[in-house]
């Protein structure tokens, strides 16, 4: 059944305000960070308001709470990605926490000098620079899938890559957060696994928006975080196949990751407490268990649905617009994203006079410079849409960005000559 | 509460538009470039200082979004004919005033890059800058009238 937009706007208390010009809020950002509706709110402030105390240490009323509130949120969290079992699913700080985990727990352990990590030119920053940094560790070496013309990447391309680099890892984005292309991750999975490498996913882009399976991808790391999928910012999901984990070192050391502590050394504890080390994110978990809850009532197949309708509506129109160059393929390669160029006018420009509107996009490089360069581009305007937004938010959009482009083209309005005064 | 329609208020356009001194300054003695990363704004500016330590000359290259080459033409306007000690001593507050509109930090980067690559360029003479007023001066004839 097609979701209703304008009842699930409902939710979101923050969608009723207005933007500082005093225009009605259209949130296009959500590739960003989404917002959060009332039950996200509400299971944060009733976990501080009735029963906070930390985790897993206390023998009290409180403690025992909430850490079995943190443990739900743990078991919740299984379920919505499909994993095995709760030794899975290790809570991270987000994305950029949890792929970093990886470089150092996994990376550090595996990988020597002259190995490849595999990575596509489409990834986030978060999915680069750990790898680099492995690099300068190890000694081994970071290598990069171009982009097709149509900007999506060839099995065929990806084949190549994996035979004659034999990557120890590929790292690659389920969805980019720029282009919105969708790659075929259980594809490149099967192929990844078949020349060898281990894979990791980075599904900040993805879990928003559709529903995941673990099994089906077959994966050995999924990443995503809370934030962008209506939960809090702090938190975000590490799954990865327990005898990978079971086999990796931990990667921060502390208080509720260790068995045992003397003076002369420690020994860790078991999954997935070896990776949680320190108090944890407690009401982040039960917030992002909310949020979990929440996307699942409505349904990741309809709100998956009714994203490509507004992304198909806002590419086609934008299309049609003189000067106007979408970064990203057409509507049926990708998920809720449509990145774009105007002929002779700002990134920033355009989403400064958005913000006029109402019309809430990001604009820069989205923290994916190499791909922009790849483009050759130095920025783009980005919006990007979610389960609340409606066609005449699309509307919106398209005029706001027809009016940027005859105020800021060069030309595009009656020039004034300026007399400089004198100095 | 500043709108952020009134940043692109028509004299802002208008100096996008028609900028002050854009191009290239052949004769320039001092010159510097500058970015801002994140957005990929690009500022060049060009001086012919004069040995009585005046800016005669001032033009600006670049490429970017509207406040930051409208800043830039601003600037260069402002400065031309000053002394290279007003020039450094023009704040980066007085940059945003001299711009007008308000704005907030995130576009006062932009605004700010020409105010910055200006600073910079009063410290970075051209080695190979023929203007022979640029080179060092001594208490006797100048050297270039041996030539
Ligand atoms: C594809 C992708 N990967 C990684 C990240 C980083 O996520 P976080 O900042 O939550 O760690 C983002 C979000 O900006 C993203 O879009």
């Amino acid at each position: 059944m097609p979701l209703d937009p304008h009842s699930i706007r409902a939710d979101f208390p923050i969608l009723k305000r207005q933007s500082s010009s005093g225009a009605p809020l259209a949130f296009l950002d959500n590739a960003a960070s989404a917002q959060r509706p009332q039950v996200v709110i509400d299971a944060i402030s009733d976990c501080y308001q009735r029963y906070y105390a930390n985790v897993h240490r206390g023998i009290h009323t409180l403690s025992e709470e909430s850490t079995a509130a943190y443990e739900a949120a743990r078991e919740t969290t299984r379920q919505f990605v499909g994993a095995r079992s709760q030794s899975e699913i290790v809570f991270a700080a987000g994305t950029t926490a949890a792929i970093n985990t990886v470089a150092h727990s996994w990376g550090g352990s595996h990988l020597s000098a002259g190995d490849v990590v595999l990575l596509t030119i489409a990834e986030h920053h978060a999915n680069i620079v750990p790898w680099h940094q492995l690099a300068a560790r190890t000694g081994c070496r970071v290598e990069f899938i171009p982009l097709g013309d149509d900007f999506t990447i060839d099995d065929a391309v990806v084949q190549d890559k994996l035979q004659t680099l034999q990557p120890k890892l590929f790292s690659f984005v389920s969805s980019s957060n720029v282009l919105g292309t969708n790659f075929p991750v259980a594809r490149w999975t099967r192929m990844a696994h078949a020349a060898g490498a281990t894979v990791l996913v980075d599904a900040a882009q993805g879990a928003p928006h559709q529903a995941i399976d673990v099994q089906q991808w077959d994966a050995d790391f999924v990443v995503f975080s809370g934030h962008k999928v209506c939960g809090p910012t702090g938190i975000g999901v590490l799954y990865g196949k327990e005898a990978l984990l079971d086999a990796m070192p931990p990667f921060l050391g502390g208080g509720g990751m260790i068995d045992r502590v003397t003076t002369e050394g420690f020994s860790p504890t078991g999954l997935p407490e070896k990776f949680e080390a320190g108090t944890p994110p407690i009401t982040e978990a039960i917030g992002l268990a909310a949020a979990m809850r929440y996307l699942q009532s409505v349904g990741l197949e309809a709100i998956e649905a009714h994203e490509h309708l507004l992304c198909q509506a806002a590419d086609t129109a934008l299309r049609n617009i003189e000067g106007v160059e979408i970064l990203g393929p057409t509507p049926d390669k990708k998920g809720g994203i449509v990145s774009f160029t105007v002929d002779g006018v700002h990134a920033h420009d355009i989403a400064q006079w958005l913000d006029t509107r109402g019309v809430a996009v990001r604009a820069g490089h989205h923290c994916a410079m190499p791909l922009h360069e790849s483009l050759g581009k130095t920025a783009s305007a980005r919006a990007s849409f979610y389960l609340y937004n409606t066609p005449e938010e699309v509307d919106r959009l398209i005029e706001a960005v027809k009016e940027a482009r005859d105020k800021f083209a060069r030309g595009g309005r009656r020039r004034r000559r300026r007399n400089p005064s004198p100095a | 509460m500043p709108n952020e329609q009134d940043i692109y208020e028509e004299h802002v356009l208008d100096h996008y538009e028609d900028p002050y001194h854009r191009g290239e300054l052949a004769t320039a003695t001092h010159a510097d470039e500058g970015k801002n990363p994140l957005c990929g704004d690009v500022i060049h500016v060009m001086l012919r200082l004069g040995r009585d330590g005046k800016i005669e000359e001032a033009w600006f290259d670049g490429e970017g979004c509207v406040i930051s080459q409208a800043s830039a033409s601003m600037l260069i306007e402002a400065i031309e004919g000053k002394t290279v000690e007003e020039a450094k001593e023009f704040t980066a507050n007085q940059m945003l005033e001299l711009f007008g509109p308000q704005l907030t930090p995130n576009r006062q980067k932009c605004c700010l890059l020409s105010w910055r690559v200006l600073q910079s360029a009063l410290h970075a003479p051209l080695e190979d800058a023929d203007d022979d007023d640029a080179g060092p001066s001594f208490g006797g004839p100048s050297l270039s009238e041996e030539s």
